[in-house]
C-alpha cells in the first residue's frame, strides 16, 4: 500500500519543517519528504493520492491522557470505542491511565489492553500503568514487568500519591528504568466531597469547593521530590495559576519537570457549573478567570509542554444525577484539537507550538517513536483542515459516552484524515 | 394576579416586583389563619406534591397546612416512603410523580441545584424548599415579609446574620433577597465558617459579634450545625457561644427595637440565650406563622388565578 499526500503545508517540529512538501508513505513508513515527489510509471495504478492543497499535515497527534474504561466499565467506553474517538478526532496514539477494574497494575491487564487494542486496529494504544497496586498508595506495582509487557508509564491517575515517600521511591525506580512518572496532583484534605472550584461561584452555588491550593501544593511536593531525587515528574491536568507558576519556576532552576493541561482549562471557566450542568464537573474543577489565563500563559511560554485531553467517559448513569452525586469527567478525544486550535487562532501560541504540545512533545515525554514525519518512521499522519467550521454534535461521537460540555458549539478546525502506520483510519466527508 | 415564571428555585431569580407581589398576596393570606374556619376553595382541585428528600419538620409541615388552607390535596413523600431506598434515581422519581400530574411539587433536598434539575426536567411549578447549602427562598420571603409587617419597610434596614453562613442556603437566600430590596447586610461568623468572596454578594463582613450587631435593626441567628464539629469547623460548642451566641449582653449594641430572627430548630445557649428566644424582641415564632402565609402566596400565585 502507497499512499501520497500531495501539496499540503507540513508541519513537523520535530525537524523544524514548516513548507509545502509532498509525503510518500511505503510499507506503512515514510519513505520521502520533498517538494513534488515523482512517481514511477508502474506505481500510478497501485498509489493512492491525497490532495493536500489548503490543509496542513502533521506528525499523528498523541494523546497521552485518555481513559479507555476498559476493563471494567466497558458501557462507557471501550478500548476499540475510544480508538475510534481517537482516529476520528486527528488522534494517531492515545495513552490509556490505569484506573479500570482492575486497576492495569500487573503484566495481565497491561497485555488485555495491548491485545483488545491490536484487535480493535484504531489508534495506538499505549497503556499506563499504576504507580501502586490498586492505585490504593501503598505498595509500588512491578515496574519492570509492567515496562516490559508495554506500559510506557506509571500513574496512579484519579487519585494522587498522597504518601510521600511511595512517590519518591517510584520517582526514583521510573527514573532508573527511564519510564515516566506522571502525578495527579491532589491534596486529599483539601478537596474532599468538594464538587466544584472553591471561588465566588462556588460561594454564591453553596457548592463544597476544591481550592486551587489541593493542586498548588501537590504540585510544589512533586517538584520537591523530583530536585531532591534529580529525577523527572509528568504533572497531568494542570488547572491553576499556583501550578503553573511552580512549573514555571522549577524548570527556570532546571528541575525536569514537564506537564500537561487539557482543552477544558482554557475554554472554560467555574461559571460554567452555575447551571449545574453535570457535564461541567470534572477533576480537577473548573477554575476561575484568572486560571485560565494562567494556563494560557504557560502554554504560550512552554511552561506546560503538553495539551492531553483527560478523555474520562461517563454514562448518563453517573451524570444523570443530582450535580453532588455525578461523577467527574469530560469527554475528549473529539473535540480536543479543534478547542485547542482556537488558541492558534486567538494568536496566543504557534501552530507549531500547537504541533509540539499535541505531538512531539507527548512522544517525547512518553519515550515513544512517534511525534514525527521523519523518512523511516511510521507513517502516522494527521490532516487539518484549520478553516473547516462544525458544530459539535455528541450524538455523532465515535466515543460511547456523551458527558461533553461542548455540544452545540461552533467550531473552526478540524482533523480531516487520520493515518495510522500507513493507513487511512479516518477520512472527513 | 399570577407570577410569570413556572418555578420558584430561589431568591437569585426573582426580581423585586416579583418579591413584591409574593409579599402582598402573602399578607392578604395571613388573616385566613386566623379564622375559626381556615379554609378557602382558592385551590380546589389542584394537587401539591412535597418531596422531601431531605428531613424537614417545620419547612414540609408549612407548606402542607398551607395547601391544605387553599384547599388543595397534599401528598407528602419523604427519603424513606420514595421508591429511592430502593435505588431510584430523582430524575425517575421526578418523572414518574409528573406522570401523576400534580400542579406544583415542593421539593427540599439536601444536594444542591436537585430542584433545578427537577425543573428543567419535567412541566409541572417546582418550589424549592431548601437545596443543601444553596437557597431556601421561602424562608427568605418569610422573613422577609416579618421584617416588612414589623419595621414597615426593608430598604436602609441594617440587618446582621450570624453563624455558620458558608453552610446556610438561609443565609443565601436572605443575602439575595435583602440586598436586592435595599437592607444593608453584614454577615458575621467565625473565619472558617465565612465563604471565599462573600463581600462581592454585597455584603459587609467581620468575624466580631458586637460589631456585626452593632445599631442592627434586625438580628438573624444561624443554626449551628452541631454534626459539622467534625468537619474541624470549630472546637466546641462552648468555645462557639462565648464569642457568637446572642445574648443580653451584646444585643444592648443592636438598635433597642432590634428584631430577632432565627430559621429554627434552635440550640438554646449556643447561637442564642433562651432568654433572648423567648424575650421581648424575638420574632421567631412569628416568622414560623408567617411562613404559612409566604407558602399560600405561592402556592396560589403558581397555581392558581386562572
Amino acid at each position: 500500500m502507497k499512499l501520497i499526500l500531495r501539496g499540503g503545508r507540513v508541519i513537523d517540529p520535530s525537524q523544524n519543517i514548516d513548507a509545502e512538501l509532498d509525503i510518500l508513505v511505503e510499507n506503512g513508513k515514510i519513505a520521502s519528504l520533498d517538494n513534488n515527489i515523482s512517481i514511477r510509471e508502474d506505481d500510478t495504478n497501485t498509489i493512492t493520492t491525497l490532495d493536500c492543497t489548503n490543509v496542513i499535515i502533521v506528525p499523528g497527534l498523541i494523546d497521552m491522557h485518555t481513559h479507555l474504561r476498559e476493563p471494567g466499565h466497558e458501557y462507557k467506553e471501550t478500548v476499540p470505542s475510544g480508538g475510534n474517538a481517537a482516529i476520528a478526532g486527528g488522534f494517531t496514539s492515545i495513552a490509556c491511565m490505569p484506573n479500570t477494574n482492575p486497576v492495569n497494575d500487573n503484566r495481565s491487564v497491561t497485555e488485555f489492553i495491548l491485545k483488545q487494542a491490536r484487535y480493535a486496529d484504531t489508534a495506538h494504544i499505549y497503556p499506563v500503568a499504576a504507580i501502586s497496586k490498586g492505585s490504593d498508595g501503598t505498595i509500588l506495582t512491578e515496574f519492570g514487568d509492567l515496562k516490559n509487557a508495554g506500559a510506557v508509564a506509571f500513574s496512579d491517575d484519579g487519585k494522587p500519591v498522597t504518601n510521600s515517600l511511595l512517590m519518591r521511591s517510584a520517582l526514583e525506580y521510573g527514573y532508573s528504568l527511564d519510564m515516566p512518572i506522571i502525578s495527579h496532583c491532589e491534596e486529599i484534605s483539601l478537596s474532599a466531597s468538594g464538587s466544584m472550584n472553591e471561588g465566588f461561584v462556588s460561594t454564591l452555588l453553596g457548592l463544597k469547593g476544591i481550592p486551587a491550593i489541593a493542586e498548588n501544593i501537590m504540585v510544589e511536593r512533586d517538584i520537591a521530590l523530583a530536585d531532591y531525587t534529580n529525577t523527572s515528574v509528568h504533572i497531568a491536568h494542570v488547572s491553576t495559576a499556583g501550578s503553573v507558576r511552580a512549573i514555571r519556576e522549577a524548570k527556570r532552576r532546571g528541575i525536569r519537570v514537564t506537564a500537561e493541561t487539557a482543552p477544558h482549562y482554557f475554554t472554560l471557566t467555574e461559571d460554567a457549573v452555575r447551571e449545574f450542568s453535570t457535564n461541567t464537573k470534572v477533576y480537577p474543577p473548573l477554575r476561575s478567570a484568572n486560571d485560565l489565563e494562567a494556563i494560557k500563559e504557560g502554554l504560550k511560554d512552554g511552561t506546560i509542554d503538553v495539551i492531553a485531553s483527560d478523555h474520562a467517559p461517563h454514562s448518563s448513569i453517573e451524570k444523570d444525577v443530582e450535580f453532588e452525586y455525578a461523577a467527574s469527567g469530560i469527554i475528549g478525544l473529539e473535540t480536543s484539537l479543534s478547542l485547542s486550535l482556537k488558541l492558534v487562532d486567538d494568536g496566543i501560541i504557534s501552530l507549531n507550538q500547537l504541533i509540539e504540545k499535541m505531538s512531539t512533545s507527548p512522544a517525547r515525554i512518553l519515550r515513544i517513536r512517534k511525534g514525527t514525519l521523519a523518512v523511516g518512521a511510521d507513517a502516522d499522519i494527521t490532516v487539518i483542515d484549520t478553516h473547516k467550521k462544525w458544530t459539535v454534535n455528541v450524538n455523532d461521537f465515535r466515543s460511547k459516552s456523551r458527558n461533553c460540555p461542548f455540544h452545540g458549539w461552533n467550531l473552526k478546525g478540524k482533523s480531516v484524515i487520520t493515518i495510522v502506520g500507513g493507513k487511512i483510519k479516518h477520512k472527513e466527508k | 394576579m399570577k407570577l410569570s415564571k413556572k418555578d420558584v428555585l430561589g431568591m437569585r431569580d426573582l426580581s423585586r416586583e416579583e418579591i413584591n407581589l409574593i409579599l402582598d398576596t402573602a399578607e392578604s393570606f395571613l388573616e385566613v389563619s386566623t379564622r375559626t374556619i381556615k379554609k378557602v376553595p382558592t385551590l380546589r382541585g389542584k394537587t401539591i406534591i412535597n418531596f422531601f428528600i431531605e428531613a424537614s419538620t417545620r419547612t414540609r409541615t408549612s407548606f402542607e397546612i398551607a395547601g391544605k388552607r387553599l384547599s388543595a390535596d397534599t401528598v407528602n413523600i419523604t427519603a424513606t416512603s420514595s421508591s429511592m431506598v430502593k435505588g431510584e434515581t430523582l430524575t425517575d422519581t421526578a418523572k414518574t410523580l409528573e406522570a401523576m400530574n400534580p400542579d406544583i411539587i415542593v421539593i427540599r433536598h439536601s444536594a444542591v441545584g436537585a430542584p433545578h434539575m427537577i425543573a428543567r426536567l419535567i412541566k409541572q411549578s417546582i418550589i424549592n424548599a431548601g437545596d443543601g447549602a444553596h437557597e431556601h427562598p421561602t424562608q427568605a420571603l418569610l422573613d422577609m415579609l416579618t421584617i416588612r409587617n414589623e419595621k414597615g419597610k426593608i430598604a436602609g434596614l441594617k440587618v446582621a446574620i450570624v453563624g455558620d453562613i458558608a453552610h446556610s442556603r438561609v443565609a443565601r437566600s436572605n443575602i439575595f433577597g435583602l440586598t436586592l430590596m435595599g437592607a444593608q447586610v453584614t454577615v458575621c461568623g467565625p473565619a472558617m465558617m465565612m465563604p471565599r468572596y462573600i463581600e462581592k454578594m454585597g455584603v459587609s463582613v467581620t468575624y466580631n459579634m458586637e460589631e456585626a450587631i452593632k445599631d442592627a435593626d434586625i438580628i438573624m441567628m444561624l443554626r449551628i450545625q452541631l454534626e459539622r464539629q467534625n468537619e474541624n469547623l470549630f472546637p466546641s460548642d462552648r468555645e462557639y457561644a462565648q464569642y457568637y451566641c446572642l445574648t443580653h449582653r451584646n444585643i444592648q449594641r443592636a438598635k433597642a427595637d432590634v428584631l430577632v430572627m432565627h430559621p429554627g430548630p434552635i440550640n438554646r445557649g449556643v447561637e442564642i440565650a433562651p432568654d433572648i428566644a423567648d424575650g421581648v424582641q424575638s420574632f421567631i415564632l412569628k416568622q414560623v406563622t408567617n411562613g404559612v402565609a409566604v407558602r399560600m402566596a405561592l402556592l396560589y400565585l403558581l397555581a392558581g388565578g386562572e
